[in-house]
């Protein structure tokens, strides 16, 4: 199972249009695609807009993104570096 | 038939009535189907896809922001969480309208209960609800008629950006909406196409179709079937009105004469010829982000120049205030890079990020002080102390700059003004930014938005306090705020003792027509009222009922 820690870097946070990017790429991957805050809140579908958006993930707050398969390492750099996008 | 709303985009308009019905019923509740749960799910899933796709057309036809808006409710539309909702509800035995209502329902309550951005969000879930179970019912999904014989008032319970993305002013009258406020959709549309439009309106989905409306933007009342002589009269008053509003020419003044420039809000220099076209007497606002955004390197000094020359030959003999970068960790350069920040509009930016970075400033006072003419006028923003002041004004006088002065958008400023101008040639008071400072209200946050008011007495104070100080020091204090751009205020600001006027082009003729009715003695007995009310709300009422030939200009 591959993971990235990312500090999400977005002025609204994991929100809006960075959170469109982000299912919009995830919903092409093969495998699942779980994001999660290292609190304890999550694991929720990457694949889902509305459960990304219900996490509520912040500005500087920090997600970590989780994959398993064949590509995912590719998958979860893209997916990390849209998370972490000014 | 005679309905009173909130008048949020001015002027009147009158049409046949178009009365969008996207409010579908309820699925009743244990509502059940007669065939198999396989096809009635299938059925469910044709009607989310459809309309996805529906969304995600319009967005490429709308493009811009809307586009954004219309894709992220498109992936809203087709999300996995309300797909296994749907599927598991369908599979209880509950009908696929309903299945879609409550899945919808379940993810619009977790984000109403956050509040804020994503409370917001939740109204547009519920857009999309209505619009999946319009399908399922076989009711016609809503569409505007593109090209009407004549333009029709658009009336709604409310609109969501997949309705007006795509009209323009051929299409549409005048806007009525049942529900929302001066800061919904609707509103923020209407005004940027010019058309009347009246939010908050009980009954309004109650006018039938087809029938012949007029709208009051300016006093919210909306006429159903109105007498045709009236009609005349209205359309005859409005027009009066704005030939009212453009018989002001000339040089911003009161009544009696006291000279009060006003200057257009430049943000680069296509601008420019909306300022002339509009009889600036200068530029007030020259923002230079323009040359900075979306770019690896700084600009070069004589892309600067350039830039710096054309404001000043646009407006020969007049005034051209030059702001220096405003940038800072929410807009972060390429070339300058700021760490990240909890709190962007506390942090590192305008002059503050020119400390960090001394040579970008010293680029931009050189490039200013190579085509520098009497004119010219440069100040910096996000000025908080006399140490600041006297630090940028001195970096303008080693180059020779004729005019240096600061903005005003940090209380501290305001409060020390005394200080500041013991330096600076002249003050700016920057109103956004010192409603956002002094109420501790983010501008960009929907949630604290009513503390953006420029009417709140504190805000009054503090405009009051510099303007005082700077008369009594003989040197001048402009307003290049949002605040100016309201005629109300703008006589208000005059009465206060504000020198000059900055405002968006598109707002001078109004502020110019406001001032000319009134005498400085009226203005100052307005400002006067206004800042002895308690709430903001009673402050503008107080202003109003001073200045009485704002009624007759319908402003």
């Amino acid at each position: 199972m591959g993971e990235r820690k990312v500090t999400v870097a977005a002025e609204v946070g994991l929100h809006a249009r960075p959170a469109a990017t982000f299912v919009q790429r995830a919903k092409q991957a093969p495998m699942e695609i779980a994001v999660a805050k290292p609190n304890g809140e999550g694991p929720v579908n990457g694949k889902s807009i509305l459960a990304i958006m219900a996490l509520d993930v912040r500005q500087g707050e920090t997600v970590v993104i989780s994959a398993e398969g064949e590509g995912s390492e590719e998958v979860l750099d893209e997916l990390a570096a849209i998370a972490a996008a000014p | 038939m005679n309905l009173r709303g909130v008048g949020v985009s001015p002027g009147v308009g009158h049409g046949p009535s178009y009365v969008l019905s996207v409010s579908v019923p309820e699925p009743p509740e244990g509502a059940a189907y007669a065939g198999e749960a396989e096809q009635e799910k299938e059925r469910a899933m044709t009607a989310l896809t459809r309309v996805a796709g529906e969304l995600e057309a319009r967005g490429n036809r709308a493009g811009g922001e809307a586009e954004e808006i219309l894709k992220a409710q498109a992936l809203m539309a087709e999300d996995p969480g309300v797909v296994v909702k749907v599927r598991s509800l369908i599979d209880r035995g509950v009908a696929a309208p309903r299945a879609v209502f409550e899945a919808f329902t379940k993810y619009r309550d977790v984000l109403a209960g956050s509040g804020g951005y994503l409370g917001e969000r939740a109204a547009d879930l519920n857009d999309i609800r209505d619009r999946v179970i319009a399908v399922l019912y076989g009711q016609a999904m809503p569409a505007l008629p593109a090209k009407p014989e004549e333009p029709y008032v658009l009336v709604a319970r409310d609109l969501a950006p997949a309705d007006t993305a795509l009209l323009s002013r051929a299409q549409v009258a005048a806007f009525v909406t049942e529900e929302g406020g001066p800061t919904s959709h609707t509103a923020i549309l209407a005004r940027a196409m010019g058309v009347p439009a009246v939010v908050a309106c009980p009954g309004a989905t109650g006018i039938p179709h087809g029938v012949r409306v007029m709208v009051d933007g300016t006093s919210g009342e909306v006429e159903v079937e109105p007498a045709e002589a009236h009609v005349a009269d209205a359309v005859g008053a409005a027009s009066a009105r704005r030939a009212a509003i453009s018989a002001a020419r000339g040089p911003g003044r009161t009544a009696d004469g006291q000279p009060v420039p006003l200057y257009a809000n430049v943000g680069s220099p296509a601008d420019l010829d909306a300022a002339l076209a509009a009889e600036a007497e200068g530029v007030g606002l020259y923002r230079t982000e323009f040359l900075y955004l979306d770019r690896t390197r700084p600009p070069s000094p004589e892309e600067q120049r350039r830039a710096y020359r054309q404001a000043l030959e646009a407006f020969p003999g007049g005034k051209v205030c030059v702001r220096t970068l405003d940038s800072g960790a929410d807009k972060p350069l390429a070339f300058l890079p700021v760490p990240a920040e909890p709190n962007p509009a506390l942090g590192e930016r305008g002059l503050r990020l020119f400390r960090r970075f001394p040579e970008v400033m010293a680029a931009q006072l050189d490039a200013l002080a190579a085509v520098a003419e009497e004119g010219l006028r440069v100040m910096a923003p996000m000025v908080a102390t006399a140490e600041d002041a006297a630090w940028f004004v001195r970096a303008c006088r080693d180059r020779g700059l004729p005019s240096a002065g600061v903005m005003i958008e940090i209380p501290a400023a305001a409060l020390r003004a005394r200080d500041l101008l013991a330096h600076a040639d002249f003050v700016s008071v920057g109103t956004n930014d010192l409603s956002q400072y002094t109420f501790a209200a983010d501008r960009q946050l929907g949630a604290v938005s009513a503390l953006q008011d420029p009417w709140q007495p504190a805000l009054l104070d503090l405009v009051a306090m510099t303007a005082e100080v700077a008369a009594r020091v003989g040197k001048p204090c402009a307003v290049c705020g949002e605040a100016a751009a309201d005629p109300v205020m703008a006589c208000v600001l005059a009465g206060l003792g504000v020198g000059s006027l900055s405002m968006a082009p598109s707002s001078l003729a109004a502020v110019r027509a406001g001032l000319a009715a009134h005498s400085l003695d009226q203005c100052r007995t307005a400002a006067h009222a206004a800042r002895a009310q308690p709430t903001a709300a009673d402050a503008r009422a107080a202003a109003r009922a001073h200045l009485p030939a704002l009624v007759r200009l319908g402003l």
